[in-house]
């Protein structure tokens, strides 16, 4: 670990921050301060600890290595930088995510990339409940397996999950489509489970690839979407509510 | 000649009248429970059930056109380095693009800024004719989600995290399919013409803990720029402004159930939450036993009409006021001119509130482009400009009568109530007694 807290050792070394000496508000300071094209384009942040709203609203393609867990929030709407969390990442990864990608080496809780609007958030390990809820266009990779409630009300974007899904996955959803390689519990309202034609395997085969998955083959998956029957409103379909 | 009984005069039931009969009728026959727009339409205990003393031997008056009698107000100071500073205690409330029309949005910036006051974004985004037009522009942070991004949350003057509002706390929205153009639909990332679910609860936190959490996320992303606020519906408002406090909030919004909607139920609109004059006493208590009251500002909006509701309200400890519904109807909303088309609908002007319908005669609750080019935001602006400047004169002239030389130094002790209803409600006297309802033991 360098001794220093803040250091530019070399124009392409990382720009190191410890949170145990600077504030999370320096941190995000620091980011937002990055003007369009800056030399520094790598950071690394050290001592997470847990810490809340760790890279949050950044909007330039810098690299961000976090060396540790981190707790809410992290890389919450994140705009074209890559994270990556060499840890276990708390509720809300990635949340409304609008480009870039996120990486989560360990674990992620609840809520990961909700309401994601675009960009790719990976979790290497598994992801708790409620997983892409209301998704808006991001693309989710999970390594592992995802909890109940997961993708509910998701919008568009894609859902890739390599182990297995909890119960109501995809209860009210929209657009988003959803991949699954494991068993599912049970569905949600109106998420059935669909035909994989060709340009799904085709797009499930770049997902997979973007997200560094290697030895696992499309064809291994299961496609969900809606059934669009609750698009408009219909009394006779009040029991599925 | 035979004697015949006298005859009975037909007799209505209060309890079954004609509107509960056509109700358990139109239900019958759809099948579908009724929606509509706009507040809580019953009678309820409101502004109208209290008085001003005004001036008298011990309190002396200000003159009505020479004495200064200030009116700003500043949103925010909390926590926010860039507080808002209104000229006038009167803000626009949250109302969406996609309930209302592009020009309608547009009319309201303008008039607002006219007026030296912000206005408020809704579900569905922030439009350029809106951020264009508005000085000052509060952004929505809803359920939802629609249409945000984190470019439009720095553009943004201040950011009001939606929890819920008066016409229905605890429930979500619903934009009916009809009024879903091609640009509400890109908005807000949906296929057109389905309906537009809105969620009910925040996506990513849930109870006072994580609010918190989510508010400092705000903050980081905005560099601690933007004041926050925190609305909720007229529920629970001690405990509500309260936790609100404790999670950080700038400002508290509490809307009571007069405050308008752009769709949902009739039996929600008129059966959950609170009347907002039951809903402010208690707001203002939680922020005093805080020791925040005047540090942490209350905003509170639903059925506010005129200078006298204004003045009401900040008497009884606010900081601000919202309206919607009147800044609509100022925009010419329900206007009598369209009565042919009302009819043509079923209804007449004044009544007329199927706004998810996306039919209205006067071109605001609407995305049909012949019927929005009804509404001129220069001209409709200008009316609501007139209208805000109308509401600070009424306030002020009341403020003036009980001796004030800020709106903000009205206090309880300046009213009484009419109904015993009231005068709990707001914590002031029955007038011609010292009895206030629930104190002193009685």
């Amino acid at each position: 670990m360098p001794a220093t807290t803040l250091s530019k050792t070399a124009a392409h070394d990382p720009r190191v921050f410890d949170l145990d000496q600077l504030s999370l508000r320096e941190l995000n300071q620091a980011l937002h301060n990055l003007a369009p094209g800056s030399n520094e384009t790598a950071w690394e942040v050290l001592n997470p600890k847990g810490s809340h709203s760790v890279a949050v609203g950044v909007d330039q393609p810098v690299a961000i290595d976090v060396r540790g867990s981190v707790g809410y929030y992290c890389g919450g709407m994140n705009s074209g930088s890559t994270i990556t969390v060499h840890g276990s990442a708390g509720p809300g990864v990635g949340e409304n995510m609008m480009s870039g990608s996120i990486t989560i080496k360990g674990d992620a809780s609840q809520y990961a990339g909700a309401t994601g609007k675009g960009g790719l958030l990976v979790i290497e390990g598994n992801a708790s409940s409620r997983c892409g809820i209301s998704m808006k266009g991001i693309d989710i990779v999970v390594h592992g397996n995802i909890g109940h409630m997961s993708a509910f009300m998701a919008q568009s974007g894609n859902l890739v999950v390599l182990g297995d899904a909890g119960d109501a996955l995809g209860d009210s959803i929209y657009e988003a489509r959803l991949f699954v390689r494991g068993k599912v519990d049970s569905l949600g309202a109106d998420c059935i489970a669909k035909e994989m034609r060709p340009e799904h395997l085709e797009l499930l085969q770049g997902l997979l690839d973007r997200a560094g998955v290697t030895g696992v083959k499309p064809a291994e998956f299961k496609r969900y979407g809606s059934a669009r029957t609750l698009y408009n409103f219909n009394i006779d379909n009040a029991d599925a509510y | 000649m035979t004697y015949r009984n006298p005859p009975t005069t037909p007799r209505k039931s209060a309890t079954f009248d004609d509107y509960t009969l056509s109700e358990i009728r139109r239900a019958a026959a759809t099948g579908i429970y009724d929606i509509r727009g706009a507040g809580a339409k019953r009678k309820l205990p409101h502004f109208d059930d209290l008085l001003f003393l005004g001036a008298s031997i011990s309190r002396y008056p200000l003159e009505g056109y020479r004495e200064r009698c200030d009116t700003s107000v500043v949103l925010g100071s909390r926590h926010a380095k860039k507080p808002i500073e209104l000229k006038i205690p009167i803000t626009i409330a949250g109302m969406s693009f996609g309930s209302l029309s592009g020009p309608a949005k547009e009319a309201l910036g303008r008039g607002a800024t006219l007026s030296g006051t912000s206005t408020t974004t809704g579900d569905g985004g922030m439009t350029e004719e809106e951020r264009g037009h508005s000085k000052q522009l509060v952004y929505q942070y809803l359920p939802s989600r629609y249409g945000m991004n984190p470019r439009d949350l720095r553009r943004a003057d201040a950011i009001e995290v939606v929890v819920g509002q008066g016409a229905k706390p605890g429930g979500g929205g619903m934009l009916l399919g009809q009024k879903i153009s091609d640009r509400v639909a890109e908005m807000r990332t949906l296929p057109k013409g389905i309906d537009q679910r809105s969620a009910s609860r925040h996506p990513d936190w849930t109870g006072p803990d994580d609010l918190e959490i989510k508010i400092l996320e705000l903050r980081e992303i905005t560099d601690w720029e933007k004041p926050i606020y925190v609305k909720v519906g007229g529920a629970r408002p001690y405990y509500d402004t309260a936790l609100a406090v404790k999670a950080g909030a700038d400002v508290v919004v509490v809307d009571g159930m007069q405050g308008g909607t752009a769709a949902t139920q009739e039996v929600f609109i008129e059966n959950v939450g609170m009347p907002t004059l039951a809903c402010i006493r208690p707001a203002v208590q939680a922020l005093q036993d805080l020791g925040m009251h005047r540090k942490v500002q209350l905003i509170v909006s639903g059925g506010i009409r005129n200078g006298a509701d204004v003045a009401k309200a900040l008497a009884l400890g606010v900081d601000a006021v919202s309206i919607g519904t009147a800044a609509l109807v100022a925009l010419g909303d329900n206007d009598p001119r369209w009565e042919a088309e009302y009819n043509e609908l079923g209804t007449t002007a004044g009544a007329y509130d199927d706004w998810h319908e996306g039919r209205d005669p006067a071109g605001i609750t609407t995305q049909d482009p012949e019927l929005m080019k009804r509404v001129d935001p220069v001209a409709a602006g200008r009316r609501l400009a007139n209208f805000l400047k109308v509401m600070t004169l009424e306030a002020q002239t009341i403020a003036r009568a009980c001796g004030k030389n800020s709106l903000h130094n009205l206090e309880p002790e300046d009213l009484v109530a009419l109904t015993i209803e009231a005068a709990a409600m707001a914590g002031v006297p029955l007038a011609g007694t010292n009895w206030i309802p629930g104190k002193n033991g009685f």
